[in-house]
C-alpha cells in the first residue's frame, strides 16, 4: 500500500474503482421498470415523490428514465430535451430519433466514465421510442459507462433490478394490454425473494408511491407521452390483495441509506437525494 | 442524430425559455436575427390576411382565411394561418407570412419545452406573455414593413373559460373580450361581428358567426379570400375547449360554409340585425 505521491494504479483498477464507485450509488435507488405492450411502452418506478420525476417527455415519440443521482439525471434529461427541441426546430420533427438520443447520451456518460477529470455518473437511463406498430418500438438501456443495450420486451435498472426482472422473465408476455401490463410491473417491483421462491413476502406498492408513464401510440396528439394519474392508475390496478405489509420498508433499501432520503413512502425527500 | 458528447452549453444551467437557449447557443436560428437594408421589403413577401377569434362559454374559436397576397397578386390560395400553440391555446398570424410562420413554430417550440423542463404548462397569462417577448425582437423588421401581428386565444384552466390577446408591431399585449380580428380585412370582420355575437352563442353557433364574418371581410377587402366554391377550400378553423383544442375537419368547415353561402344567395349582405334591442 503505497502513500502519497508515486503510488501506481492500474488502468484495470482504476476502472473497475470508478464502476465500483458508480455501481454502488445506483443501487441503493428504487428500481425503474421499462415494458413494450401493445399500444407502446409503459414506464413504472416506486417514487415517493410526486415532485421529483424518474420518468419524463423528452419529445413526440420520445421518453426517458433514470435511476441513481437525481442532480445527475435530471441535468441529462434537460440536455436532451434541448437536443430534441434544437433538432426538432431547426430540421422537422421528424428528424428527432431515440437512437440520435441514447448515442448522445451514450458518448457523454462514456468521456465522463473514462475521463479523469470528472466523478463518474450514478446513473442509469432508459431511452424509449416508440413507432407505428409494435415492432417498430424502441427501449434502449444506457449504464453509467456509456454502454448501450437494446432491450426487447421489459428491462429493468436500479437497485433491484435482478429480482425484479427474474419476477418479470417468468411472467412476461409479448402484446399485453395496459391493464395487464401495469398489473405486472407494480408487482414486479414489490416483489421480493421470499422464502422457498414464494410471493408471500412480496408488498403492495401503494398507488401513490407509484410513478407511471406510457408512450402510447393511440393518442391522437402527436406528443404520444402521458401520465397516469392515481385514479386511473387505481382503476387499472384493480384489486390488489392485501395493503396490510405496506408499511414494511423496502428491503432493498439498505438501512444505511442516505437519511431522510424519502424511503418511507409519503415522505418528501430533501433536496435531490439519490432516489 | 448522431452526436458525439453532448455540448457543455446544453448540459449548462439556463432558464426553461427555449428561445433564450437559442439566442445563446444558435442566435442565427432566431426569425427576428436578421439585418435587413433599410428598404421597404413588404413587397417582396407573401402577407397573410385575416384573423378573426370569438369566445362562446366553456370555450374560443379561432379561424383564419387562407389567402396570401403579394402586392396584387394572390400568392397562395391555401396557406393555414391558424395553428395550434399547444393544448390548450391556438395562434393566428398576419402579416409576413413567412417570419410569422416561423415565429409561430418557435412559440410552439418554447411552450412545448418549458413544460417539459419545468413538468407543469405555463399560465395563459404567461404565454401571452412569451408571445409578445418574441414579436417586440421582431420591431426592427416590423419598421422595414415585414410586421407580424399574431392574434392569440386560447382556454384558461383557472377562469374556465376561452381569453382572446391581440398584438401589435412593439409587443404590445392586450386582451380582448368577446371576440376580435387582426389582418387587412379585420375591420369589415369585427364589424359584422359586432351584430352577429351574442353572448350565449354554442360552439356551433360560434364557428357560424366566424366563418360569416370571414365572408363579410373576404366581400370588402380584396386580399382576404372568400370560401373558395370551385377548388372547395375553406377557412382553417381551431376549436378549444377544457377538453383540449382541435382543427375541425374541412368537411364540417364546408358545410357550414355552403350554409352561409347558401344564405347570401338570397341575401348577399348577410342576416338582418334587429335594428332596436337586443336579439
Amino acid at each position: 500500500m503505497s502513500m502519497g505521491f508515486g503510488g501506481y494504479v492500474s488502468p484495470e483498477q482504476l476502472m473497475k474503482d470508478r464502476a465500483d464507485f458508480a455501481r454502488k450509488g445506483i443501487s441503493r435507488g428504487r428500481s425503474v421498470v421499462g415494458l413494450q405492450y401493445a399500444d407502446g411502452i409503459l414506464f413504472v418506478s416506486e417514487n415517493p415523490s410526486a415532485a421529483l420525476h424518474k420518468v419524463s417527455e423528452i419529445y413526440d415519440r420520445i421518453a426517458f428514465a433514470a435511476v441513481g443521482r437525481y442532480n445527475e439525471f435530471e441535468n441529462l434529461r434537460i440536455a436532451g430535451v434541448r437536443l430534441a427541441d434544437m433538432r426538432g426546430y431547426s430540421y422537422d420533427r421528424r428528424d428527432v430519433t431515440g437512437r440520435g438520443l441514447a448515442n448522445a447520451y451514450a458518448q457523454t456518460l462514456g468521456t465522463i466514465f473514462s475521463s479523469g477529470g470528472e466523478k463518474p455518473y450514478e446513473v442509469e437511463l432508459f431511452v424509449g421510442e416508440i413507432g407505428d406498430t409494435p415492432e417498430s418500438d424502441q427501449l434502449y438501456r444506457l449504464t453509467y459507462d456509456g454502454q448501450v443495450a437494446d432491450e426487447h420486451g421489459y428491462a429493468v435498472m436500479g437497485g433491484a433490478a435482478e429480482v425484479v426482472s427474474g419476477y418479470l422473465k417468468e411472467r412476461y408476455r409479448e402484446g399485453a394490454s395496459l391493464e395487464q401490463a401495469v398489473q405486472l410491473a407494480a408487482a414486479a417491483l414489490g416483489h421480493s425473494p421470499g422464502g422457498n421462491g414464494g410471493d408471500s413476502s412480496d408488498r403492495v406498492i401503494p398507488v401513490e408511491d407509484l410513478e407511471v408513464a406510457v408512450l402510447d401510440r393511440t393518442r391522437t396528439q402527436p406528443r404520444k407521452f402521458s401520465r397516469l394519474s392515481p385514479s386511473r392508475l387505481t382503476a387499472l390496478l384493480g384489486e390488489r390483495g392485501s395493503s396490510a405489509v405496506v408499511d414494511q420498508p423496502s428491503p432493498e433499501i439498505s438501512p444505511g441509506e442516505v437519511p431522510g432520503s424519502g424511503t418511507t413512502p409519503g415522505g418528501e425527500p430533501p433536496i435531490a437525494p439519490p432516489l | 442524430m448522431t452526436e458525439s458528447r453532448i455540448p457543455a452549453s446544453f448540459m449548462a444551467p439556463g432558464s426553461s425559455s427555449f428561445a433564450d437557449f437559442l439566442a445563446t447557443n444558435a442566435p442565427d436560428l432566431l426569425p427576428a436575427r436578421r439585418t435587413l437594408p433599410a428598404t421597404n421589403a413588404s413587397d417582396i413577401a407573401p402577407h397573410g390576411t385575416t384573423i378573426v377569434a370569438v369566445t362562446f362559454p366553456g370555450g374560443v374559436v379561432m379561424a383564419g382565411d387562407r389567402r396570401a397576397t403579394m402586392g396584387n397578386v394572390i400568392a397562395q390560395r391555401d396557406i393555414q394561418k391558424v395553428f395550434p400553440a399547444d393544448e390548450f391555446s391556438c395562434v393566428g398570424i398576419a402579416g409576413t407570412a413567412g417570419l410569422a410562420v416561423e415565429m409561430v413554430r418557435l412559440f410552439q417550440t418554447e411552450l412545448e419545452h418549458y413544460e417539459k423542463i419545468e413538468g407543469t404548462t405555463l399560465s395563459m397569462d404567461g404565454k401571452a406573455n412569451r408571445l409578445a417577448a418574441l414579436i417586440r425582437q421582431n420591431l426592427g423588421m416590423a419598421m422595414q414593413g415585414l410586421a407580424v401581428v399574431p392574434l392569440f386565444a386560447g382556454f384558461d384552466h383557472e377562469s374556465s373559460a376561452g381569453r382572446i390577446f391581440s398584438y401589435d408591431v412593439t409587443g404590445g399585449r392586450y386582451e380582448e373580450t368577446s371576440f376580435h380580428s387582426v389582418g387587412s380585412g379585420s375591420m369589415f370582420a369585427r364589424g359584422a361581428l359586432k351584430k352577429l355575437y351574442r353572448e350565449d352563442l354554442d360552439e356551433a353557433g360560434a364557428v357560424t358567426a366566424i366563418v360569416q364574418a370571414l365572408y363579410d371581410a373576404a366581400d370588402d377587402d380584396s386580399a382576404t379570400g372568400g370560401p373558395d366554391l370551385t377548388r372547395r377550400i375553406f377557412p382553417v378553423v381551431h376549436v378549444i375547449t377544457a377538453d383540449g383544442g382541435r382543427r375541425l375537419p374541412d368537411a364540417d368547415v364546408a358545410e357550414v360554409a355552403d350554409r352561409v353561402v347558401g344564405g347570401r344567395m338570397r341575401r348577399p349582405d348577410g342576416p338582418v340585425a334587429a335594428l332596436e334591442g337586443g336579439n
